[in-house]
């Protein structure tokens, strides 16, 4: 709908997936898998609200398709938002609470190296801007923290960031997310 | 070079470095940047869904119409619309003000665009944009602009086109020149290249990103002159990764109805039956200016070097 779709969409395909764009129903049926991606949490609600398009997303994920969420997409699917917009609308499906905006306005983003349990090798490129801070977990598996805060959970097919894998060469959490997808 | 890839932290994290300053222009595509010059009209802009808005104390439109040296918002108004909203916040400041750019780092917002639409308070110089940790976008009309604003820092681009008028015309012709400009550069060799460089005014480092990637290598909106959804949509269609409108919106007849139509024809750019749909029945748009009509010497596009 909006935000850095186009950088998912080349961080998957190097990953080995076909992508699309979906900004109606239609574009829903079959898929594998479904990214949010970052981008204004408040401006994606609204257009997906007046498209019609948040029930078919939510009864999608609901029913198992797997979804990867990077920051404002974490907002979105997040079940308790705090300083959002009065009577900003979610999906609700991700047993978190998070604060918009919770590390500071842009002066305050960062890049940090996030160890993440699971993953070999070298630490992963977190990149965090205008992240959301997740203050509460509720029955989810926490994947990385920074400052001893989760950064990355994981619920069922969900896995939810709070930073920017598609804006790093990295393609380790895409690759992983691919082989989610294609697991059922 | 330290400081211009951001200020470290003790805990190996960094502030401020050029990725997440272009980073969150990355966050904005495809988006719908407003201007806007009061708390209520901020709330107005975001509840229509624009990805950011532009805290300023008169929209072009009326910069344009009484004259008199344009400079940075007051602070107070500033932060009225940073409380006001979610949505990030961008604020202008005069070309080659660092001091005013300062003072908006110190408000904390989230944007600062060096805007020919202020009076310009430095005919040779852009400011240095690198040692800032609050990102800049800057305006251009080619390739060559764009390139020179993107080495002084800059972490996104826009058109400039004609603000202030309503007239789409300008910021068509600055996108389709940009896009021309890249166009012209696939398939030469590097002493091709620095030779076009010499012909722009360009850097050859940032002329050879944009010859690799086929494309500006920060995001790139479209602005000045947007009035109407099929602007947006037409503006997307040339290939720009969103879109500002200025004076477009609250100088409507139906400024919540017009901003929500222009943000659903910016996600719905190449599907002419949606932008039928939002079209219609939108009031009276802003009444708009011929290019023609106005004095050489009052044209905002030319402002920057």
């Amino acid at each position: 709908m909006q935000g850095a779709f186009e950088e998912h969409m080349r961080a998957l395909e190097a990953a080995g997936a076909r992508t699309r764009l979906v900004r109606t129903r239609e574009d829903l049926e079959e898929l594998d898998g479904i990214v949010l991606p970052g981008g204004e949490s408040t401006t994606m609600t609204m257009l997906m609200e007046r498209v019609g398009l948040l029930e078919p997303v939510r009864e999608a994920i609901q029913a198992g398709l797997a979804t990867l969420a990077t920051c404002a997409g974490m907002v979105v699917l997040a079940r308790e938002i705090t300083d959002g917009m009065p009577e900003q609308k979610g999906l609700g499906l991700l047993d978190i609470g998070v604060r918009r905006n919770g590390y500071g306005r842009q002066v305050e983003s960062f890049e940090s190296p996030l160890h993440i349990e699971g993953m070999d090798g070298t630490d992963f490129p977190g990149v965090f801007i205008r992240s959301p801070l997740v203050e509460r977990t509720g029955d989810v598996k926490v994947m990385a923290t920074y400052d001893g805060h989760p950064v990355a959970v994981r619920q069922g097919r969900i896995v939810a960031l709070c930073f920017h894998p598609e804006l790093t060469s990295d393609l380790r959490l895409h690759r992983e997310f691919v082989r989610l997808a294609a697991s059922r | 070079m330290a400081e211009r890839n951001g200020a470290r932290d003790g805990n190996g994290s960094v502030k401020g470095s050029f990725k997440v300053k272009a980073g969150l222009a990355q966050m904005l595509k495809g988006g719908v940047i407003m201007d806007v010059v009061t708390p209520e009209h901020a709330r107005i802009a975001q509840e229509a869904g624009a990805c950011a808005v532009m805290a300023l104390e008169r929209v072009p439109a009326d910069i344009r119409r009484e004259g008199g040296v344009a400079r940075m918002s007051d602070p107070d108004l500033i932060k009225s619309i940073m409380a006001a909203v979610t949505i990030p916040v961008m604020a202008k400041c005069r070309i080659g003000h660092f001091v005013e750019a300062q003072i908006l780092e110190a408000l904390g917002i989230d944007y600062i665009d060096e805007s020919e639409v202020l009076t310009p308070a430095d005919e040779e110089n852009h400011i240095d944009k690198h040692p800032f940790k609050v990102p800049f976008v800057c305006g251009c009309r080619d390739l060559g602009e764009a390139t020179r604003r993107i080495a002084e820092g800059a972490a996104m681009i826009r058109t400039k086109g004609e603000a202030g008028t309503g007239n789409v015309v300008e910021a068509v012709r600055h996108a389709r020149a940009v896009n021309a400009g890249i166009r012209k550069l696939q398939g030469m060799n590097h002493a091709e290249l620095v030779h076009e460089a010499k012909q722009i005014g360009a850097p050859v480092e940032v002329l050879a990103e944009c010859q690799k990637l086929g494309r500006l290598p920060v995001v790139n909106f479209a602005a000045g002159g947007i009035a109407t959804p099929a602007d947006a949509a037409l503006m997307m269609q040339l290939g720009v990764d969103g879109v500002f409108v200025g004076s477009g919106i609250f100088k409507a007849e139906d400024p919540l109805k017009r901003a929500k139509a222009i943000v659903a024809a910016t996600t719905y750019f190449d599907k002419p039956e949606v932008l039928a749909e939002v079209s219609a029945g939108l009031g009276k748009a802003m009444q708009g200016l011929e290019i023609p009509a106005i004095p050489k010497d009052e044209l905002l596009a030319a402002r920057g070097w």
